[in-house]
């Protein structure tokens, strides 16, 4: 019998065991980005910038050039890698508490640019390298470990949502959200990412995909039932679809 | 001698950084250095050139951690207050080992302080201001046409030891007008990119890494002892002064930048009275020249340091003389100025006269 090969790593994945936790939807939107890479062909001429977050060894997982930058710092890192190596492909991969707390001034201002980049952003409502604590996508009554009680928007306002903030601008070229927490959202997201990346190789300009992710650990979900509670909780406050897409 | 122009120190500073070869600005404005930016906003794109105006100082300084990481020669710019939001960047480009050059056009502080001339960022700019175990060389011009030449040096200098350089200069040196000359220097043997920047992954065949973690330990311990290494380096080769009347004197002024010009007029003055004073100032901030404070001429019985600041090179001075030697402080603050004759008072009333 002749066989086939149904399954692969991609090309520019490292072949290591990650540091993520068991059922952490990180590991999936990495594996996404890489086979993107691969399909487009863009390793060699590809530039990653890392967060501050559970995904800082991005870089140990996909293998391009790198930068592992400050937290929320990584807009303006990618924004100038990118003037200065404008026949390349950069992206950056953030967290929320990365990218819609400390560092909304870079994300803003890079998206109103209209930067030739790709931002990868991974929305798990929670600060996950920390241990828990309240992110600015944190939702209304879930708890964590600085808001024990559940999010009270009195005290501490409502989730921020990135892609219909970002949406207001004129500059940015393609702004969608997406979802890994079933197969049946993955597929989606792996079309959002390759639109993103297919944007900056065309010099469209600013890409952005949002991707509503699990962390069972700090929410203190088995991994299925994350999977269930980002379905039933996260989707109808971060409803998922395209919000730009380039002319 | 070369073509020379008539500029204010801002723009000469510009000028000389693309004479270096930088074709990448990005910053935030700020008084006193904004003809920076500005002359940058206008030349650069003429060049193939880019010119970008960040967010903020956070965002400007992480663009400089972006664009340093390609390999090219990149600046940044700033005033007292803006240095400060950058200094967690700049920890960060210490550790990544990223060369580029920073300049600090000071002004009054604390706080939002002032606007006019000042040079209370010394322990800012020599004892880190961001995190961790960090250098920056720091290299004080006194004129313009030095400021010119510092500069060039700057870029080569971050280059050869992969290490943001700083300029430290005051409002005056930016906004006084001078005749300068722009004599390109290239220094040899400086490290290829291609080695070890972004960008060069086809051709390298093996990506980059531009980064500043290291979560083990002993990783990090070997890291920090690299970057000690370093520095020791610099010490070593890139310690620069100036003694100007120095080997007869009885008294020495110490001062950098603005105020040893002023100095160095009320010594002129001085000397033309008898009086035995002499100028010691050091031009490399850090690496500090020490050396010659351990071996001052057998004459001087005193040191006067003159800053505008309450006090913070002086602290260098008494590391270099010792507890033996006397050294006496006189600071003019938040924008003030030591006039010549304030230091001619403040040298005669040391002496006793
Ligand atoms: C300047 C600074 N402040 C705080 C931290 C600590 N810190 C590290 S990761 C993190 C939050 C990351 O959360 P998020 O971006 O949501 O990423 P996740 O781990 O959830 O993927 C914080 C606050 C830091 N490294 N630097
Ligand atoms: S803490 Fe959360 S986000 Fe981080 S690796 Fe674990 S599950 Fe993933
Ligand atoms: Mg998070």
């Amino acid at each position: 019998m002749k066989e086939t090969k149904i399954f692969e790593k991609p090309k520019s994945m490292v072949d290591v065991t990650t540091h993520y936790c068991p059922g952490c939807t990180h590991g999936v939107a990495h594996r996404l980005v890489a086979e993107i890479i691969d399909e487009l062909g863009i390793q060699e001429k590809t530039v990653a910038v890392a967060p501050v977050g559970c995904a800082v060894f991005l870089y140990n997982y996909i293998n391009v050039d790198a930068y592992e930058a400050a937290h929320g710092r990584a807009p303006a890192v990618a924004s100038a890698c990118k003037r200065l190596l404008p026949d390349h492909i950069v992206f950056s991969y953030q967290g929320d508490g990365d990218l819609a707390s400390i560092g909304m001034a870079e994300i803003v201002h890079a998206a109103n640019r209209g930067e030739h980049i790709t931002v990868v952003f991974l929305n798990n409502a929670i600060y996950g390298m920390t241990g828990g604590q309240m992110a600015p996508t944190t939702l209304v009554g879930q708890k964590a470990t600085t808001c024990p009680l559940g999010r009270d928007p009195k005290l501490a306002g409502y989730p921020i949502r990135m892609c219909e903030m970002l949406s207001t601008l004129q500059a940015p070229a393609y702004i969608a959200r997406v979802s890994v927490a079933k197969p049946k959202y993955t597929l989606k997201a792996k079309e959002a990412l390759r639109k993103a990346f297919q944007t900056q190789i065309d010099g469209k300009g600013f890409s952005f995909v949002e991707i509503l992710s699990t962390c069972p650990t700090n929410w203190g979900l088995r991994p299925v039932d994350a999977t269930n509670w980002l379905e039933e909780h996260m989707m109808p406050e971060f409803p998922l679809g395209e919000f730009k897409t380039p002319a | 001698m070369g073509k020379r122009f008539l500029m204010k120190g801002n723009e000469a500073l510009a000028e000389a950084a693309i004479h270096a070869g930088c074709k990448y600005f990005f910053g935030y404005p700020i008084t006193p250095q904004n003809e920076i930016p500005e002359y940058m906003s206008k030349k650069l794109p003429e060049i193939g050139g880019v010119y970008l105006q960040a967010e903020s100082e956070v965002a400007a300084i992480n663009m400089i951690f972006g664009a340093a990481g390609t390999g090219k020669r990149v600046m940044t710019s700033s005033s007292s207050p803006g240095v400060s939001l950058m200094s967690e960047g700049i920890s960060y480009i210490a550790g990544a080992e990223l060369p580029c050059v920073l300049m600090n056009i000071m002004r009054g502080g604390p706080g939002l302080g002032g606007i006019l001339p000042s040079q209370s960022d010394y322990f800012q700019a020599t004892r880190g201001g961001g995190h961790g175990d960090y250098r920056l060389l720091v290299l004080a011009p006194s004129t313009v046409q030095e400021a010119v030449d510092l500069t060039m040096l700057a870029f080569d200098l971050a280059e050869k030891y992969r290490s943001p350089v700083m300029i430290l200069a005051d409002g005056f040196m930016g906004q006084m007008m001078e005749a300068v000359e722009f004599n390109e220097t290239h220094m040899d043997g400086l490290p290829d990119p291609a080695e070890w920047a972004v960008g060069y992954m086809k051709q390298r065949g093996s990506r980059a890494l531009v980064k500043s973690l290291y979560l083990d330990p002993e990783e990090l311990e070997a890291h920090n002892w690299k970057l000690q290494a370093k520095y020791a380096e610099m010490t070593k080769n890139e310690k620069r002064h100036e003694s100007y009347l120095a080997d007869d004197a009885e008294i020495l002024i110490a001062a950098y930048g603005t105020v040893a010009r002023i100095a160095r007029t009320a010594i002129n003055e001085l000397r033309a009275e008898g009086v035995k004073v002499g100028l010691f100032r050091p031009i490399s901030l850090f690496p500090f020249p020490y050396e010659p404070l351990e071996a001052l001429p057998k004459s001087v019985k005193q040191i006067l340091t003159v800053e505008m600041s309450c006090g913070q090179m002086i602290e260098d001075i008494r590391l270099g003389v010792g507890k033996d030697m006397p050294v006496s402080m006189y600071g003019r603050v938040g924008g003030m100025t030591p006039s010549v004759e304030e230091i001619k008072d403040q040298v005669r009333k040391a002496l006793g006269r």
